[in-house]
Parts: C-alpha cells; sequence; structure tokens
C-alpha cells in the first residue's frame, strides 16, 4: 500500500498542465522547420513526458526499485533487438553484393517529384 | 498474518464434474489439464514422426495407419511435429503442468495468486491446441512450411499452398504464446510474494527458480516475434509487405524476429529440464546440491546470453560476416555456463549414496545425452563449420540430442519421481526400468545414423532422396532405415509406460506423504494434496537440499521441520 | 462466482501487493511486444528516406488532440486512484468513467481520422508506412478498448466500496496505454 499520504487533486492537475506544455512545445518544434530541432522536441519531450507520467502518476517515485530493475531490463532487451537486428536490415548491400530490388525501389521514389505513384502489381 | 491457519475451504459443498475437473481454478487440476492435453499432443506428435521417418525409410511406400505420403503431406508433418513438439509438448509439459501443480506447494501455499487468470491461461491454451488441430483438416492441409516459417513461403499461398493452414497456424502459436504470457504472470507473482514464512529466496527448491527464470525469459524475449506474428497474418491475409522485398519489406526481419525469441525459447525449456534433474538427483543421491548459488548465477548467466545469440541460427542467410563473428563468439561462450551446470550436478552425485529408481534412470540419462546434444552445438555454432552444416541432419540430430532429454526424458524423470504425490499411488518400478532402456537405447540408435547423415550431406526437409544420386545409396539408406526401426521401437516401449502410468492411478500401491523422503514441501502435503494443500500452512527452516547432514540420524531433513 | 481468496494472494513477501506486482510484469512484456513493433517501423523509417512523403499526410491534429485526450485521461485515472485510496467511492467511480469518457473520446477522434484516411485512398496496403501506421495505432486501440472494458467492470465494484485496490492497477495499466501513444505521437505524426 502506498506509504505516503495521498497527493491533493490540485498536485495532479499540476502535473497535468506542465504535460499540456510540453505537448504544446514539441507540436511547435516541427514549425520552426529545423530537422534537428524537430527530433529533439519531437522525441526528447516524449521521453521527458513518459517519464514524468510514470513516474508521478504511476507512482514509479515511490515504487520498490527492483520494479524499475525489471523494466529497465525490458527497455534494454528492445535495445539489443534493435542493435542486433539493424545492421543488417537497414543495410541493402554487402561488400560483394547489391539488394536490387530495394535498390531499385529507393531510387524510384528519390526520383520521382510528385506524390506517391501506384506500384505496379505483383502477382 | 495469519498464514498457518487452515486454508479457508470449509466449504464442503458437493461439486459437480464440471466444476471439479473441467472449469475448476485449483492449481493442481490446471495442472493435470495441461499435462494431459501436452501428452495427448505428444502422441499426435509422436505419430507424425512415426509417418514421416516411415516415408524417409521407404520412399513413396504406404505407410500403416496413414496411407503414401505426398510431399506437402510430408513437408506439413514435418512442421507440425516440431511446432507440436515445442509449443503443445515441451512447454506446457516442463512450465505450465510442472509449474501449476508444483510451485504452489512447494512453497508452502494454497495456490496461485491468481486461480481464475490460471484457468483463463488454460483456457486458451485449449483453443490454441484445438487450432494447430484444426489446421490439419482445413482444404489445402496443414500449414508445411517449417517451424520456422520463413517468409515468402509462410506469407504468400501461392508458395505454400495452405491458403488457411498457414493462417491458422500462425493463429494458434500466437494464442498458445499469450496463454503462456498469462500463465506466467502466475508463477512469477506467486513465488515471488507468497512463500511460506522462513523461506528466503536462496530456500527455494531449485526447479521453481528455474520454472520462474524461465517465464521471465519467455516474457522479455517473446515480445518482437509477437509482433512479428501479427506482421506475418496481415502479410497472409491482406497481402501486405512487411516481409516482401518488392513492397519494401525484408524476409530476414522475420527470421530476426523469430529467433531473437527462438533462441532464449531454447533455455526456456532447458531451465526447467534441469531443475527437475536436480531435484531428482539430490533426493536418490541423498546428496546436497553440489552448488546452489553457481546453479542459479549460471542460469542466469545463461538466459542473459541467450539474448545475444540468435543470429547463429542466421550464419548462411545473407547477414553480414561480421555479424556472424561475434555471434559465433557469444555461441561458444553459452556452452560455458550450461556446461558449468552439468558439472556441478555431476559434483552432486560425486559421494552420494545412489538409489537408482527409474526417475533417477532417467535424470542420469539426462545428463549424458544432454552432453552429447550440447557438444555437437559447438560445431554448429562456429559460423564457418556452420556454412556446411546448417541445413543439414547434423543440426538435426544436434537439436534432438538437446530437446528430446529436455521435453521427454527429463519429463519422464518428472513424471515417475512426482506420480505419487500427482495420484496418490506408485507406478510400478519394473516396468519402468523397461520403459527407460527401451526409450534411451533405441534413442541413441536413431539419432547417431543422423548425425552420420548430416555430415554426409543429408538436407532437412526433404521428401524423399531418390533424385539426390549423392544422398540416395545404399549405405545412406540403411542409415535411414535403422533410425526409423530405432524410433518404432522406441515408440513400442512407450506403450508400458502408458499402461503403467494410467494402471497405476487407480490401480498402484498406495503411497504415503513421502514415499521418496525427500525435503521439499510438496512432500508434507497429503498425496494426492486437497484443495488448499496443506492441513496447516509450513513455514520453512532450512534449504531444501539438506540431504545426509553430518552428526543427524536421518539422512534427509525437511524444510518445514522445526529445529 | 463468489471464490475464496486463496492465502497465497494475501501473502506479500516482496512487500508489493501481488496485484501491483503482476500488473507491472504485464507492463514488462508488453514494452517488449511494442518495443518490436516500433523497432521494426524504425527500421524502415529510418532506411527509406521517402517515406516522408507518405508521412506527411498523418493528420497532426487529429494525432494532437488523441494525446491531449490521453493525457486527460491518464490525469482523471490517477484522481480515480486518489479517491479510491481516501474510499470515496463515488469520486472514485466518477473518474473511472471519466476515463473511460475519454477512452471513447480517443476511438471517436481515431475513427474519424481513419475514415477520412481510408476513404481517400490511404489504406493499410497502399505502402509499408502505413502498413505500419495502421498495424502500431491498432495494436495500441486494441488496448485502449481491453482497458476501457476491464476499467468498467473494476467501477462496479468500486460503486459498491469493493476491491478498490483495482482503481491503482487499472490505473498502472491505463497509464502504459498513454505512455505507448506518447511514443507513438511523434514516431507517426511528427517526425515527417
Amino acid at each position: 500500500m502506498e506509504s505516503h499520504e495521498p497527493h491533493s487533486e490540485m498536485y495532479y492537475v499540476k502535473i497535468w498542465a506542465l504535460l499540456l506544455v510540453l505537448l504544446i512545445i514539441s507540436i511547435c518544434g516541427p514549425m520552426l522547420e529545423i530537422k534537428i530541432l524537430t527530433l529533439v522536441t519531437a522525441f526528447g519531450i516524449a521521453i521527458i513526458k513518459a517519464g514524468i507520467v510514470a513516474s508521478r502518476f504511476m507512482h514509479l517515485n515511490v515504487e520498490k526499485k527492483y520494479i524499475h530493475y525489471m523494466l529497465y531490463f525490458m527497455l534494454l532487451m528492445v535495445a539489443i533487438f534493435f542493435a542486433g537486428v539493424a545492421p543488417d536490415v537497414m543495410r541493402n548491400e554487402g561488400t560483394n553484393w547489391i539488394n536490387v530490388e530495394s535498390k531499385s525501389l529507393i531510387e524510384h521514389h528519390a526520383n520521382i517529384m510528385d506524390p506517391e505513384e501506384q506500384e505496379p502489381e505483383h502477382h | 498474518m495469519s498464514s498457518n491457519a487452515a486454508a479457508g475451504h470449509g466449504d464442503h459443498h458437493e461439486v459437480s464434474f464440471w466444476q471439479k475437473y473441467i472449469f475448476s481454478v485449483d492449481h493442481k487440476v490446471i495442472g493435470m489439464q495441461y499435462l494431459f492435453t501436452g501428452m495427448f499432443m505428444a502422441l499426435i506428435g509422436g505419430f507424425f514422426v512415426y509417418v514421416f521417418r516411415m516415408q524417409l525409410a521407404f520412399p513413396g511406400q504406404e505407410v500403416l495407419g496413414f496411407g503414401t505420403v505426398s510431399p506437402a503431406q510430408y513437408n506439413a508433418l514435418v512442421t507440425n511435429h516440431g511446432t507440436i513438439m515445442i509449443f503443445w509438448v515441451a512447454m506446457p509439459v516442463l512450465i505450465a503442468a510442472l509449474g501449476n501443480f508444483l510451485i504452489p506447494l512447494m512453497i508452502g501455499c494454497d495456490d496461485m495468486v491468481f486461480p481464475r487468470l490460471n484457468r483463463l491461461s488454460y483456457q486458451i491454451f485449449l483453443l490454441s491446441a484445438l487450432i494447430i488441430i484444426g489446421s490439419l483438416f482445413v482444404p489445402g492441409g496443414g500449414f508445411g512450411g517449417a517451424w520456422t516459417a520463413y517468409p515468402p513461403l509462410s506469407a504468400n499461398s501461392q508458395y505454400s499452398l495452405t491458403p488457411l493452414g498457414s493462417i491458422l497456424w500462425v493463429v494458434a502459436v500466437a494464442l498458445e504464446f499469450v496463454a503462456f504470457l498469462i500463465g506466467g504472470i502466475n508463477f512469477v507473482t506467486t513465488t515471488m510474494n507468497s512463500r511460506a514464512p522462513g523461506m528466503k529466496m536462496f530456500d527455494i527448491p531449485m526447479i521453481v527458480w528455474m520454472i520462474v527464470i524461465a517465464s521471465i525469459l519467455f516474457m522479455a524475449s517473446v515480445g518482437p516475434l509477437i509482433a512479428g506474428a501479427v506482421m506475418l497474418l496481415f502479410d497472409q491475409t491482406m497481402a501486405i509487405g512487411f516481409f516482401d522485398p518488392a513492397k519494401g519489406g525484408d524476409p530476414v526481419l522475420w527470421q530476426h524476429l523469430f529467433w531473437f525469441f527462438g533462441h532464449p525459447e531454447v533455455y526456456v525449456v532447458l531451465l526447467p529440464a534441469m531443475g527437475i534433474v536436480a531435484e531428482v538427483m539430490c533426493t536418490f543421491a541423498r546428496k546436497k546440491l553440489f552448488g546452489y548459488k553457481t546453479v542459479i548465477y549460471t542460469a542466469l548467466g545463461t538466459a542473459i546470453l541467450s539474448f545475444f545469440v540468435w543470429a547463429h541460427h542466421q550464419f548462411v542467410s545473407g547477414i553480414d560476416p561480421r555479424m556472424a563473428n561475434i555471434f559465433t563468439v557469444t555461441t561458444l561462450l553459452i556452452s560455458i555456463p550450461v556446461a558449468e551446470m552439468l558439472f556441478v550436478y555431476i559434483a552432486t552425485l560425486y559421494g552420494g549414496s545412489i538409489q537408482f529408481s527409474t526417475a533417477m534412470l532417467f535424470a542420469l540419462a539426462f545428463l549424458v545425452e544432454f552432453l552429447i546434444g550440447g557438444v555437437t552445438g559447438i560445431f554448429l555454432g562456429s559460423s564457418a563449420a556452420d556454412i556446411y552444416f546448417h541445413d543439414t541432419y547434423f543440426v538435426l540430430a544436434h537439436f534432438h540430442y538437446t530437446f528430446v532429454p529436455i521435453a521427454i526424458i527429463s519429463v519422464f524423470a518428472a513424471l515417475y519421481y512426482w506420480f505419487p504425490k500427482m495420484f496418490g499411488r506408485m507406478m510400478n518400478e519394473t516396468w519402468g526400468k523397461i520403459h527407460f532402456w527401451g526409450t534411451v537405447i533405441p534413442f541413441n540408435f536413431i539419432f547417431i545414423p543422423l548425425f552420420i547423415l548430416g555430415t554426409s550431406g543429408q538436407h532437412r526437409r526433404i521428401y524423399s532422396y531418390e533424385n539426390f544420386p549423392d544422398l540416395a545409396t545404399p549405405d545412406m539408406q540403411r542409415l535411414r532405415v535403422i533410425a526409423t526401426t530405432s524410433l518404432i521401437v522406441m515408440l513400442v516401449f512407450q506403450v508400458p509406460f502408458l499402461i503403467n502410468f494410467f494402471y497405476s492411478m487407480f490401480k498402484g500401491k498406495k503411497a504415503g506423504n513421502n514415499p521418496w523422503n525427500s525435503n521439499t514441501l510438496e512432500w508434507v502435503a497429503p498425496s494426492p494434496p486437497p484443495h488448499g494443500n496443506f492441513a496447516e500452512m509450513p513455514e520453512v527452516y532450512r534449504g531444501p537440499y539438506e540431504y545426509s547432514v553430518p552428526g543427524r540420524e536421518s539422512d534427509y531433513w525437511p524444510q518445514n521441520e522445526k529445529p | 462466482m463468489g471464490m475464496v481468496q486463496p492465502i497465497a494472494t494475501r501473502r506479500s513477501v516482496t512487500g508489493i501487493s501481488t496485484g501491483k506486482l503482476a500488473v507491472w510484469w504485464v507492463l514488462g512484456s508488453e514494452i517488449v511486444i511494442f518495443g518490436g513493433l516500433l523497432s521494426c517501423y524504425l527500421f524502415f523509417r529510418l532506411l527509406y528516406g521517402h517515406w516522408s512523403e507518405e508521412a506527411v499526410h498523418t493528420n497532426t491534429f487529429a494525432g494532437s488532440l488523441n494525446t491531449l485526450i490521453l493525457l486527460t485521461s491518464s490525469l482523471f485515472a490517477v484522481l480515480a486512484h486518489r479517491a479510491a485510496e481516501i474510499k470515496d467511492c463515488r469520486r472514485a467511480f466518477m473518474y473511472l468513467w471519466l476515463t473511460i469518457g475519454g477512452a471513447l473520446s480517443f476511438l471517436v477522434v481515431k475513427g474519424c481520422e481513419w475514415t477520412y484516411e481510408i476513404s481517400h485512398g490511404l489504406t493499410i496496403g497502399k505502402s509499408l508506412f502505413w502498413s505500419f501506421y495502421y498495424t502500431a495505432a491498432g495494436l495500441h486501440a486494441i488496448h485502449v478498448i481491453a482497458g476501457a472494458i476491464i476499467m468498467a467492470f473494476i467501477s462496479f465494484d468500486v460503486i459498491k466500496g469493493k476491491n478498490l485496490q483495482r482503481v491503482e492497477l487499472i490505473g498502472i495499466y491505463w497509464h502504459f496505454v498513454d505512455i505507448v501513444w506518447i511514443f507513438l505521437f511523434p514516431l507517426l505524426y511528427i517526425a515527417k
């Protein structure tokens, strides 16, 4: 059970207001049209918002430590999966071979100026 | 905490058959449901292997009890043999049946923490079993793209020729995953929270540790494959291109999703098997486990390392050779903690006063056979050697030398050991020993020929070698016949087991609480335990393996005996 | 359905209630499921530069509105928990239904958004970007629906003063659903 006095409702409303401000910043970020800034605001703020929801709403800040460790472990698993698979899936050529299909797909899209054309029918 | 009070199940109202056996929330009944379902599925998986091995030994000839085997049927048989044996036999029996039955008993409480969730997990599991069986009878037949289900074969029905079977296969496997995720929550939470007073973490019996670590390992590894299964299902049903290069997808992505889970999965089934062997060995060697903490730490080390080896299944799939180097190193490394565990077990036997009960015989056989399986894995773990061995029968023999000890031999050890507790009667030891020799010896004569065939270059998943002159020599065919004949002998020797098992259930000699003079808490409860397990909830004063303690008259010291 | 709660459920060697421990483990496995799916999306998103042509068509307004809705519903969920802690059953019940209201609003916005997109040819099979878009958001939406249904069942107990501890548990699950969306939002709507 909770080991501390329940917070007042206002406490949670203030946190919600903070989350809203962060949301607005992350929406406005792209409007400046600087790519790096967009990514930093969008994902950096997402991480911060998630952290706030996790610690204040889910009460992870007062939860036992091993719940934290378990959650970090699961996130680590996702990171291992990403790190182990990305070098394979995200490279479409090796030192002596080229993935012809992917190469033509990427070039095809890089060349067109207008919106997406329909892919030719494949059986 | 009134944890010593008798379990509050004083309601003596009449429970109907349905309440008691079909819709029960009692962990023991649910465990039995998993056990019997798993045994039934093993019969199906075993029947499949009989049919396709007959085809391999006597190509083109009618198989007794099946008829002629067409190439498509052959593919469906080998695919579903593998799938069923792993997901519907090994996992349910090792984790769900034994975990459900034993965990509350061994940690000294009256049930799992979520009995109704437990029942739900079985119901989902049963549904998945019905779907996989159903998938064999739909138009087009059962899925035949191997248990690994690589796209585009599995994604495109124009290649697989089993439009419905492929879809049902994926759905069945996905449901089975959900059932085990739910079940795993119960095992982990119960073990963490509901232990008897006095039972510290290092007083928990090894099999409980192993099932819990296996459940956590499963939970942490199956996520990407569940995502992948949804993606494959969409590829199959809506012609989406997650794994189709023409649409921008990548078939190798499926391989990664599958094996990121697939490799930890083999440790998910290995760890409970090693737990069983630990329990059986300590009881029948009358000796303390040589390195309790060592086994736990190596089990954890194995579990963590198992996340870093998966691409050794993909050495010849076109992955970056530099990645292959890394995975070779990690794969060879993981043999170390597993070998460590085997050494600890052998050291446990040393100096013990060994009783060769049937359960002990199976546990010892596990050590020997698994050792062979593990050692042959080294060849496959080196990417250079694997270039030759991949997709040959060498791989098959390797994983059967590991899987059969895990899913069959250790399970028999468990069944002979815990049968008295489950059913209140003793199995016949003489027939047990006949069953033992009739299982283990033929097993070797099935798979040693397959090692030889593998090194001679025999490919896997080929319906008939008639069109491969190098592989259709009389010598090689003779090896195939030896393997098939041994299989039939091994299957025949399962009949005395089945008779022994079911006959003893009703007519065997009545068993007391603790026929093996064992320490762990499940032997405190009556055989079989009633609803609520213990008349008075036990308290624990020592670890689980205090056998032959110097200075004590008795050679065992139950965990709950007051000091 | 009157089942006596086993002694097992009442014990707590770790100091965390069994229900809460179980919900955290559920979240652990969900992290890997969503993490796996989103990793796959990320592989392709980073690889295929031309996906930005597709991504530009996602409805940022709808996405932002849904983010606002879910954040607000999370607020209601934690206020419901607070009310349950001080044993104010009627308040807890009200907040639970406000949370469910948030869930329903989310689904309505999503429904309108998807209807518009599908009727304009942006279907799941149009390109791999849209396949991931619908799969990821769809999987999330299924979790929203499941959470709302379970929350409704819990609220029926709560108004009778029973099982108040479950308000916290469904709250924790609900915040997780919110967090998944917090990451889906930039992935699908902002990073164009």
